[in-house]
C-alpha cells in the first residue's frame, strides 16, 4: 500500500496547507449541524413525559461526554503516531487535543451536574458516568501538567505520548471499575434513555448535535495544531517563504 | 572497514543546532578525541553515538550495521562513561564494581582487585563511595570500564578530577586498550599523550 | 579485534544481581525505606481522630481509609525508586548495558516493593483490626493488599519514570498516578470490606489479580520507554 499520503500529511508545510483548507469546511458544517440540532432539540422535540423540559440538557451533555472520550482517543492516537514515526506534526496535534478535550470533559461535568439538580435534588451525586468523566478530567490535567513541567519540547512530546498511551489503556478499565463500584450500591444513573427507545424527534437533533460537536472539535484541533506547528517550526525556511519574506 | 561510523548526524537541542551534518569514522586500534568549547556539543555527540540520544537525521553504524537496528548487540560491546560516575554512594569500591560491571560480565574478586590496582586504587579498603574524593570515584569508574572488557569505549571527560598521576594512568589504560585492538571516542579538553598515528581529533565549533 | 575474556552474564542473572544490589543498598539506609510505613500508620491514625473512636463507626470506614492511606504511602515511596539512580548515572548505565531495560526495571520495582510495599501489606491487616475489623478478616485483607500494593508499585513506576529529574515532580507524580490507580482502589477496598464482612471476596480479588498481572507485563515496558525518554 502506498503510504506517501501519510508521510506527506506529516510534513509540516503540507499539513499547514491541508489543515488551512479543511478548517472553514469543518467550521461551517459544524455551525450548520449545531444550529439544526439546537432548533430541533430545543424547539421541535416534545417534552419528556417524566422530566418535562429538563431533559433537553442532554443535547449538550451527551455530545460533550462523547467528545471528551473521543478527544482522548484522538490525542492518544496522534501521540502514538508521533512516538512511533517520530512525527512532529502528530505531536502538535496531540498537544492541541488536550485542552479542548479537557474543556469538553468539564462541560460534560457541569451539564451533568445541572441536570442532576432537577432529577436528584443535588448538584452532585456519584453517578458512574459523571465519576468516570471526573477521573478522565484528572487524566487530562495530568497530561497537561506533564507537558507543562518539561521544558524541552521533544522530551515533553515523547513523555506525554507515553502517558497518553498508558491512559488510553487504562480508560476502559477505569470506566468498568467505576461502573462496577456504582452498581454495588444501586446508585443513580443519569441517562435513563436507551438509544433505540428515543423517538426520532428527540434522537435526530441529538445525532445532529453530536456530528456538529465532532466537526467543531476537528476544526478547533486543526486551528490549534496549525498554530502549534508554526510555533515549533518558526525558524524553518518554508515559513519564511510562506510569508513572502526575503530569506 | 572502519568499525564505528557516524554519517551526516544532525541534532537539535531545543533551538540550538548542535550537530550539523557531522560524519566520523573510527578504526580498530584508534582513538577519536572530540574537543570543543563548553556547550559545543561534545557530550551530545557522545550520547548520540551511545544511542542515548536519537539524532534527527543521520545514522551511526557499528561493524557496518545501523545501531538503531539491534541496539542490544551494539551496547553489549560498548563501555560508556558519562558525566555521572554511576557509583552508588553506599557501596564500597569493590561492591560497586561487583554490582555494576558484574551485571554484564562474570567477575571474581581477583579480577576486581587487578582492575583496581591498574587504576591506582590498590588500597581498596572498605570505604564507601560517598567517603571517597571525586578523583577516587573517577578511578573506580575507570576500573569499571576496564572490567567490562568491551571493544568500544565512549568516554565523556574521563580525566575530570584526576590529578597528573591519574591522567598518566588513564593514558596507559587507553594505550593498552588500543593495543588490544579496541577503539575509543573520548571527549576531553586535555591533550591525549598517545601515539599520534592512532589519534584522530574532531573539533566541534 | 578485541574479544571479551570474561563470560557474558545472562539477563536473568543480571536481574538477580541488580536485586541483590538494591537490597544491599536498601538495608544500608533502613530509615529511608521505613518512612512510607510510618506515614501509613500516621495517616490511618488520623481517620479515627477526625471522626470518632467508636469501633462500630470506624468499621464502615476502615476499607476506604486503609486503601487511601496505602495509596498515598505508595506515592511517597515512589520518590525512592528511580531518583538516585537517575541522578548518579546508574540508570544511564542500565540503558546502555545491552540488557533488556524493562526486565531490569521490573527487578528494581520488585525490590522497591519488598522494601516499601511489603511492610504496608504486613501492617495493613493489623491496622484494619485497629479500625474495627474482625480478626478472622486478617488473611483476606492481607491478600487484597498483597495484590493491590504490587499493582500500585508497578503503575507508580511508570509515573516515576515519566517525572524523572523534573523539579516539583512529586505533586505531578501524584496527579499522574492517582487516576490510573482508581481501579486498584475500587477493587481493593471492595475486597477488604467483603473480607471484613466475612463474605466471599472472589470477584474483586480476580479483578485485582488481573490488574496486577496486566501491570506486571505492561508497566515495565512503559517505564523503560519513559526512562529512555528522560535520559535524552
Amino acid at each position: 500500500m502506498d503510504w506517501t499520503w501519510f508521510h506527506r500529511f506529516g510534513s509540516p508545510p503540507h499539513f499547514y496547507r491541508i489543515a488551512g483548507t479543511l478548517i472553514p469546511w469543518f467550521a461551517w458544517l459544524a455551525a450548520l449541524c449545531g444550529l439544526a440540532g439546537l432548533i430541533g432539540g430545543l424547539g421541535l422535540a416534545p417534552p419528556d413525559y417524566q422530566q418535562g423540559d429538563g431533559y433537553r440538557i442532554i443535547y449538550v451533555h451527551v455530545p460533550a461526554a462523547v467528545l471528551s472520550t473521543m478527544a482522548y482517543a484522538a490525542m492518544a492516537t496522534a501521540a502514538g503516531v508521533g512516538l512511533i514515526w517520530r512525527m512532529n506534526v502528530a505531536h502538535a496535534v496531540a498537544a492541541s487535543c488536550a485542552a479542548i478535550g479537557a474543556s469538553f470533559t468539564f462541560l460534560a461535568l457541569v451539564t451533568g451536574s445541572l441536570w442532576g439538580r432537577p432529577m436528584w435534588g443535588t448538584y452532585w451525586e456519584w453517578d458512574p458516568r459523571l465519576t468516570s468523566e471526573l477521573v478522565m478530567l484528572f487524566l487530562y490535567l495530568g497530561y497537561m501538567g506533564l507537558r507543562g513541567a518539561i521544558d524541552d519540547t521533544a522530551r515533553a512530546d515523547r513523555a506525554s505520548a507515553v502517558l497518553a498511551l498508558v491512559g488510553v489503556i487504562n480508560l476502559p478499565i477505569i470506566h468498568y471499575s467505576v461502573d462496577w463500584w456504582n452498581s454495588l450500591h444501586q446508585g443513580h444513573t443519569l441517562l435513563k434513555f436507551a438509544k433505540p427507545s428515543m423517538p426520532p424527534s428527540m434522537l435526530v437533533p441529538l445525532l445532529l448535535l453530536m456530528l456538529g460537536f465532532v466537526l467543531y472539535f476537528a476544526a478547533i484541533v486543526l486551528v490549534r495544531a496549525r498554530g502549534e506547528v508554526l510555533r515549533r517550526e518558526r525558524n524553518a525556511r518554508w515559513i519564511a517563504e510562506l510569508l513572502g519574506a526575503p530569506s | 572497514m572502519k568499525l564505528l561510523i557516524g554519517e551526516n548526524l544532525q541534532l537539535w537541542r531545543g533551538e540550538l543546532h548542535v550537530l550539523r551534518g557531522l560524519s566520523l569514522a573510527v578504526d580498530a586500534g584508534c582513538c577519536l578525541q572530540v574537543t570543543g568549547i563548553n556547550g559545543a556539543g561534545k557530550s551530545s555527540l557522545l550520547r548520540v553515538l551511545a544511542g542515548l540520544l536519537p539524532a534527527e537525521e543521520g545514522s551511526v553504524s557499528w561493524r557496518g550495521i545501523d545501531t538503531r537496528g539491534d541496539q542490544h548487540a551494539y551496547h553489549s560491546e560498548l563501555a560508556w562513561l558519562g558525566h555521572g560516575t554511576a557509583l552508588k554512594a553506599d557501596l564500597s569500591a569493590r561492591e560497586n564494581l561487583r554490582y555494576s560491571a558484574g551485571l554484564r560480565r562474570e567477575l571474581d574478586s581477583a579480577q576486581i582487585d587487578a582492575a583496581l590496582a591498574r587504576v591506582g586504587f590498590a588500597h581498596a579498603d572498605q570505604r564507601l563511595a560517598r567517603q571517597m574524593s571525586a578523583g577516587q570515584q573517577r578511578r573506580v569508574a575507570l576500573a569499571r570500564v576496564l572490567l567490562l572488557d568491551c571493544a568500544l569505549w565512549l568516554l565523556d571527560e574521563p580525566t575530570s578530577n584526576l590529578d597528573s598521576s591519574g591522567q598518566r594512568m588513564f593514558t596507559q589504560l587507553l594505550e593498552a586498550h588500543l593495543d588490544e585492538g579496541g577503539l575509543a571516542v573520548v571527549a576531553t579538553h586535555q591533550p591525549l599523550a598517545i601515539d599520534p598515528q592512532r589519534l584522530q581529533t574532531l573539533e566541534l565549533a | 579485534m578485541k574479544v571479551p575474556s570474561a563470560a557474558v552474564v545472562s539477563p536473568g542473572k543480571a536481574g538477580w544481581r541488580l536485586v541483590q544490589r538494591d537490597l544491599r543498598l536498601g538495608f544500608r539506609r533502613p530509615g529511608e525505606w521505613l518512612q512510607p510505613l510510618v506515614f501509613f500508620l500516621v495517616v490511618t491514625t488520623l481517620f479515627p481522630l477526625a471522626t470518632s473512636p467508636e469501633l462500630s463507626r470506624l468499621r464502615d470506614m476502615a476499607p476506604g481509609a486503609l486503601w487511601v492511606a496505602a495509596l498515598l504511602s505508595s506515592l511517597l515511596a515512589l520518590e525512592l525508586l528511580f531518583r538516585e539512580d537517575g541522578q548518579d548515572g546508574t540508570l544511564e548505565q542500565l540503558a546502555v548495558s545491552g540488557l533488556p531495560l524493562p526486565w531490569l526495571l521490573l527487578a528494581k520495582t520488585c525490590v522497591h516493593w519488598l522494601l516499601t510495599g511489603l511492610p504496608l501489606v504486613l501492617a495493613g491487616p493489623l491496622v484494619a483490626t485497629a479500625l474495627g475489623a474482625p480478626y478472622a478478616s486478617i488473611p483476606g485483607v492481607f491478600a487484597a493488599l498483597l495484590l493491590g500494593s504490587s499493582a500500585l508499585s508497578l503503575i507508580g513506576a511508570v509515573g516515576a519514570a515519566l517525572t524523572l529529574g523534573l523539579r516539583r515532580g512529586g505533586v505531578l507524580l501524584a496527579l499522574l498516578v492517582l487516576p490510573l490507580a482508581v481501579p486498584v482502589l475500587i477493587f481493593g477496598a471492595r475486597a477488604t470490606s467483603l473480607a471484613m464482612a466475612q463474605d466471599p471476596m472472589t470477584a474483586p480479588m480476580y479483578l485485582l489479580g488481573a490488574i496486577a498481572v496486566l501491570s506486571a507485563t505492561l508497566a515495565p515496558l512503559a517505564a523503560a520507554a519513559a526512562v529512555r525518554i528522560s535520559l535524552e
